[in-house]
């Protein structure tokens, strides 16, 4: 049961807790006692019985009082009570954001590839304010209102047996309600939270791809995909609405239904003699007191068992271990020169197929390496095992001859910039974005990195320069300014080993051409890796990996590769040499007069 | 660009205008700037969610009526009470409890159907309506133009969907019905206590005054606490958002650490915000509960003194007693439901803002149905504007014939993007016209248009599902063999029958266990199956491996064929071997002519070439790297 497990969270605050057990306590024992107030003002303030009453009024003023002493005492310890349950509720809610957060941030690819954003997120929101709920509501207020309806059952046993065994004979009925309501429920509340998420994914595509959506005219496929999932959706939560519908009605029917037999079995003990008339009235006053946690039962059980649905998606990412693990006394890696070693590497996402196999690369340091390859060659995956995005499934990867395995995930990261397919800026300033990587980067060494990544004029050219914000919030760039923004932050880093990935295909001519000059000194001195696609990167690189099918099938340099009339070939006939007769076929014109074209446009 | 890694080709970003006015969401459903009132009553927003109720009007009047006959059940008790002990208990007349008891059965049975029905009926119409909402809103949304969608993000649009909605939902399954019955519940009450003695019910009720002084005090802390509640809860998902997203770099950089401080800040606001509006909440208890006790302490002294007197039975003070309980419960209820009824009023609000957002492109009510497109397409003296007064496309004249292929050529932000976009109508011109096959676009079916429409983007979304569902998305009843033959005209049979399942292949959110290149091919095929008339391939090949963008040139010439195609692109072969070029510049055509003419021309169009292709031999030349580059904003 998970909602058992929750319950670890409340370690803690201990003292707290104790503190809220000793308001839930307090507030009770002065709930139970106010009846008892009113019992013995009827009883000896008014004392009815036989021939008109014969009570005093001091009795009555005193009883009053004590009344409001009472409330008094209970206002104050419900005050107490309320706060602190909603203060470790919310603090328990933190905790648990704080360690979800922390366990995405750490959870190697693997895991990040097989989850959807809509669905991760409905657990960091949805589920942890289940969660607290349960926490502040169900174990906390719960257990005063299990506290309360004991003590109030066991002191009607005290004040009178028979009446009691009316009330009590209510009881397994309410028990047994409860629990098929509970039972039903939590599956019901599994496939609930399941719906959403499901809706919210048809919601998210149909905006992200709005674009594609609109040019193939498709609104109203997408309105009937959404359409089946919220009809489902509709389904399960009127189910357990229904459920709801059925049993909280009968649990307050008889309750009422208790009331009615108390005063009917009382009613003629108080006729018989046997019991007097300020009794009957204390007890049909803890039947209106009860009526509320009675109430309340049936829905703190459906907390509960939320709990226990919310917990499992929870812990499913507190429990995920990353495939990417520290060893423990792993070393620094200090001052790599940048000697990168591939030894027989292999690597699949799954054991029956290999992404990978037999990669040999031998980067010494300062050296370019370019690989190349069809789509789902593998060559991505070749540069993301370096930073152990992924681990390797065979074979190792050391740099300056340490496996990788053995050093901190932190300082190798920190030795190797990555400079990705896909350009994901964050809802900051420009400033932060660039110095994402180097937080305490002063403002010339960041207007450095984008004077060198030529994003420098554009950023002081926004009305609010390095203050102006990006992303959701902000201004919207485009792809090629995206880019060079993300080489920025990655020159501030000033790794040695530097990884390209495709990563100037999204640049438009213009940019592209002043990057490259960039590119050329973001190389040097680093050991680089670059999936490339360009002839002058691929012609700059000391050696060039063709990989086919998850295995390098061909390696050299450009000239030995040409020579070679294999794939490399091929590929160099059928596109770059396209680039060289371009070249070849224009008369010669000077910088000049092309970095004119640039500033003209 | 934020949540999901943000799509689109650089051509169409529009550098976050907030203009036209309605198009442009409040900031409020994701909390930040959030400038609502906190209001725990909005009639504007229950005005619009009565119609809402129409389709169940029969159901509506039901759960009510069954609410009243509850509300009047459960406070029927204590005056029966009462009644016995005066009539009969102290005359020891057992028959007469025994009426009385089974009178009180007999409410308890009644209020317990009566509620059963209640809940069922409002259940049913609470879910109904939320979906009716959601559909409507999905669909809402999905009417209205890109500018909606460039300008509001799509976290924030999700949420008005999803939780928004979700809010609405305790309101209209429950909440409203319970703060109803509560009120209905209390002049019951005070009816019951009126008729059973004026006077101690003035006692009684003396404390109300007070009650409801301390309330609305109350009430002012609690808005502005529980306001600042959701603004804070909205900035921890934001930022948690944030960082699924971009866990990958956030990785690759080693931002861990720092992000969770930062995240910890957030987070610990939101704890606080929290506890504050929790103390709060807690604070308005002991002051009912205190209440509650005076009265009773009042109906116990004045009550009980009359008793001596004689002037009250000791069965109305008995009821009296009880009375007092039941009158405070529903206080007790409505400052617990509090918060509830402030966000699904807000949620309300929200909803309805996106609802009343005008579509900016629809189809005019006399919009012709083409029956098939020949292809041409014109631009008649085109200008167009994302904001007031800056014209991205000044007086674009360019018509071409069916068939052609129209390269589009220029520097960044010259408007080649903007171009295309007004083909496939994403936006309208805001001066001139644009036509197909003679007709004005906006007086043509969008759909008909769209039907023989292709279209692949630098950035190719794909769907969740199968591999086959997304290439089938272009045309939505073709068979297995029109699909795998689109495969094979854009060489993409071949890697698809490796996949594991093949055309069966679940793809997952976007795509991503694809590679960009085969996610092209998919998105290449997905535009061919609908047999385009016009095609437009805006950087479509960017991203493309060399491999596979050898495979899609191959392909380009057979798709070409025949067809109307725009191609921004920067490949030589594919400028060369287009019928026409378009060079433009700053919004405006610059030079249309072959590559050869326009060679020969050296004006622009030579120069980009020229830019383009000699740096694959000029290796180092540092002499060549211009100082200030300038970018335009893209367009």
């Amino acid at each position: 049961m998970y909602s058992i497990r929750l319950l670890g969270f409340l370690l803690p605050y201990k003292a707290r807790v104790a503190l809220l057990a000793f308001c839930v306590l307090a507030s009770a024992a002065a709930v139970i006692s106010i009846p008892q107030l009113i019992r013995w003002a009827i009883s000896y303030g008014i004392d009815d019985l036989g021939d008109g009453p014969t009570g005093e009024t001091k009795y009555l003023v005193f009883a009053g009082a004590a009344l409001v002493a009472a409330a008094a005492v209970r206002g104050m310890f419900a005050f107490g009570q309320t706060y602190l349950s909603e203060w470790i509720g919310q603090k328990v809610a933190y905790d648990i954001r704080n360690r979800i957060y922390d366990r995405l941030q750490r959870l190697s690819y693997a895991y990040h590839d097989q989850q959807q954003t809509g669905a991760t997120m409905s657990r960091a929101t949805q589920d942890v304010e289940a969660v607290r709920w349960y926490i502040a509501m169900g174990v906390l207020r719960g257990s005063y209102v299990f506290l309360l309806l004991i003590a109030i059952l066991i002191l009607m046993v005290v004040m009178s047996w028979q009446l009691a065994l009316v009330v009590w004979a209510f009881i397994p009925f309410i028990i047994w309600r409860s629990s098929v309501m509970a039972f039903t429920l939590r599956p019901l509340w599994m496939r609930i939270q399941e719906g959403l998420g499901k809706l919210a994914n048809v919601l998210q595509e149909a905006l992200t791809g709005a674009r594609v959506v609109k040019a193939f005219a498709r609104e109203e496929h997408e309105g009937e995909k959404f359409a089946i999932e919220a009809d489902e959706l509709f389904e399960r939560s009127y189910r357990s609405s229904s459920v709801q519908a059925v049993n909280a009605p009968m649990m307050t029917g008889a309750w009422l239904a208790a009331t009615a037999a108390t005063l009917w079995v009382g009613g003629v003990l108080v006729t018989n003699g046997s019991m007097d008339i300020g009794k009957l009235t204390a007890f049909l006053l803890y039947l209106t007191i009860l009526q509320q946690p009675v109430r309340v039962l049936g829905w703190i059980i459906m907390v509960i068992s939320r709990a226990n649905a919310a917990g499992e998606r929870i812990y499913e990412i507190m429990d995920a271990e990353s495939a990417v693990q520290e060893k423990p006394g792993a070393a620094e890696l200090v001052d790599a020169t940048g000697h990168v070693r591939f030894e027989d590497v292999s690597f699949g996402y799954d054991a029956l197929s290999p992404v990978l196999s037999d990669i040999n690369i031998d980067a010494k340091p300062g050296q370019v390496v370019a690989l190349m390859g069809p789509t789902g060659s593998g060559k991505s995956t070749v540069v993301n095992l370096m930073p152990r995005f992924y681990d390797v499934t065979g074979g190792r990867i050391t740099i300056d001859g340490t496996d990788i395995r053995d050093l901190k995930i932190a300082s190798l990261r920190a030795a190797i910039g990555v400079v990705q397919q896909d350009v994901f800026l964050f809802s900051a300033t420009m400033r932060d974005n660039i110095a994402y990587g180097a937080v305490d980067a002063t403002d010339e060494q960041v207007e450095e990195a984008a004077k060198a990544a030529y994003i420098h004029d554009y950023i002081m050219g926004l009305p609010e320069g390095y203050d102006t914000w990006v992303g959701e919030r902000g201004i919207t760039l485009s792809g090629g300014q995206k880019q060079r923004i993300a080489i920025a932050r990655t020159l501030l880093l000033d790794p040695r080993i530097l990884i390209l990935d495709d990563s100037t295909s999204s640049v438009d001519t213009e940019t592209e051409y002043l990057i490259q000059g960039t590119l050329q000194q973001l190389m040097h001195g680093r050991t680089t890796f670059v999936i490339a696609q360009r002839l002058r990167t691929v012609k700059m690189a000391d050696e060039i990996i063709v990989l086919q099918e998850g295995g390098i099938i061909e390696r050299g340099r450009h000239d030995e590769l040409l020579a070679r009339d294999g794939v490399y070939r091929q590929i160099y006939d059928l596109e770059l040499r396209d680039q060289e007769e371009a070249l070849a076929a224009q008369p010669p014109v000077g910088p000049r007069r092309a970095a004119e074209g640039v500033a003209g446009s | 660009m934020g949540l999901w890694g943000g799509a689109g080709a650089g051509g169409w970003s529009n550098q976050g205008m907030h203009v036209r006015p309605g198009q442009h969401l409040r900031k409020g459903a994701d909390g930040w700037d959030d400038d609502e009132l906190g209001k725990v009553y909005d009639h504007s927003v229950v005005r619009r969610l009565l119609p809402y109720l129409r389709p169940y009007r029969g159901r509506a009047f039901t759960a009510i009526f069954a609410m009243i006959v509850f509300a009047a059940v459960s406070r029927t008790q204590p005056f029966l009470i009462g009644l016995a002990v005066d009539r009969y208990i102290e005359n020891e007349n057992l028959q007469g409890v025994a009426f009385i008891g089974l009178a009180l059965l007999g409410l308890a049975l009644a209020g317990w159907l009566a509620q059963w029905i209640q809940q069922v009926m409002t259940a049913f119409m609470g879910h109904r309506i939320l979906l009716t909402l959601r559909k409507q809103m999905f669909n809402h949304i999905q009417k209205l133009s890109l500018s909606f969608l460039d300008r509001n993000e799509t976290g924030r649009v999700m949420s008005r969907v999803t939780s928004d909605v979700t809010v609405m939902q305790e309101l209209l399954t429950t909440g409203f019905l319970t703060v109803f019955a509560d009120f209905v519940g209390i002049g019951i009450v005070v009816g019951f206590l009126l008729y059973q003695d004026v006077q101690l019910t003035f006692i009684t009720l003396s404390v109300v005054p007070l009650l409801v002084l301390l309330l609305v005090l109350w009430q002012i802390r609690a808005r502005i606490a529980f306001v600042r509640v959701r603004q804070a809860i909205a900035q921890v998902n934001a930022n948690l958002q944030e960082n699924v997203s971009g866990v990958r770099v956030i990785q690759s950089m080693s931002r861990e650490d720092e992000n969770a401080r930062r995240f910890d800040r957030v987070n610990a606001g939101n704890w606080s915000a929290n506890v504050q509006a929790g103390r709060i909440t807690a604070m308005i208890m002991p002051v009912v509960e205190l209440l509650t006790a005076l009265a009773t302490a009042l109906v116990i002294i004045f009550g009980g003194m009359r008793v001596l007197d004689g002037t009250l039975t000791v069965g109305v003070l008995i009821a009296f007693t009880l009375y007092v309980q039941q009158f405070f419960d529903p206080i007790r209820d409505l400052v617990l439901q509090y918060t509830q009824l402030q966000r699904a009023m807000a949620g309300g609000q929200r909803i309805f803002e996106v609802l009343d957002t005008q579509p900016e492109i629809v189809d005019a009510e006399d919009a012709v149905e083409l029956a098939d497109v020949r292809g041409e397409v014109v631009f008649d003296n085109v200008s167009f504007e994302y904001v007031e007064g800056q014209k991205v496309l000044e007086e674009i004249n360019l018509t071409v014939e069916p068939g052609e292929t129209i390269a589009i050529v220029g520097p960044t932000g010259a408007g080649k993007s903007t171009l295309t976009s007004l083909v496939t109508r994403f936006y309208d011109v805001t001066e001139g016209r644009v036509m197909i096959d003679g007709h004005d676009i906006r007086e043509i079916k969008r759909e008909s248009i769209a039907r023989r429409l292709g279209i692949v983007l630098q950035d190719p979304f794909l769907f969740s599902g199968t591999v086959r569902q997304n290439i089938r998305y272009g045309r939505l009843n073709a068979s297995q063999e029109d699909v795998e033959e689109a495969a094979r005209t854009v060489g993409a049979a071949e890697f698809i029958e490796r996949l594991p399942e093949g055309y069966d292949t679940v793809l997952n959110e976007r795509g991503q266990n694809l590679s960009v290149g085969q996610r092209q091919l998919i998105a290449f095929a997905r535009a061919v199956i609908a047999e385009p008339r016009i095609l437009i391939l805006d950087e479509a090949t960017a991203n493309v491996d060399t491999r596979t963008e050898v495979v899609i040139q191959n392909a380009l010439d057979r798709l070409l064929k025949g067809r109307t195609s725009f191609v921004i692109a920067h490949r030589l072969s594919t400028i060369r071997n287009a019928t026409r070029v378009v060079a433009l510049q700053d919004g405006r055509i610059a030079e249309v002519g072959t590559h050869a003419e326009l060679l020969a021309q050296d004006g622009l169009y030579a120069r980009l070439y020229r830019m383009t292709y000699e740096q694959a031999e000029s290796e180092g030349d540092d002499g060549r790297q211009p100082g200030a580059p300038a970018p335009q904003p893209a367009s």
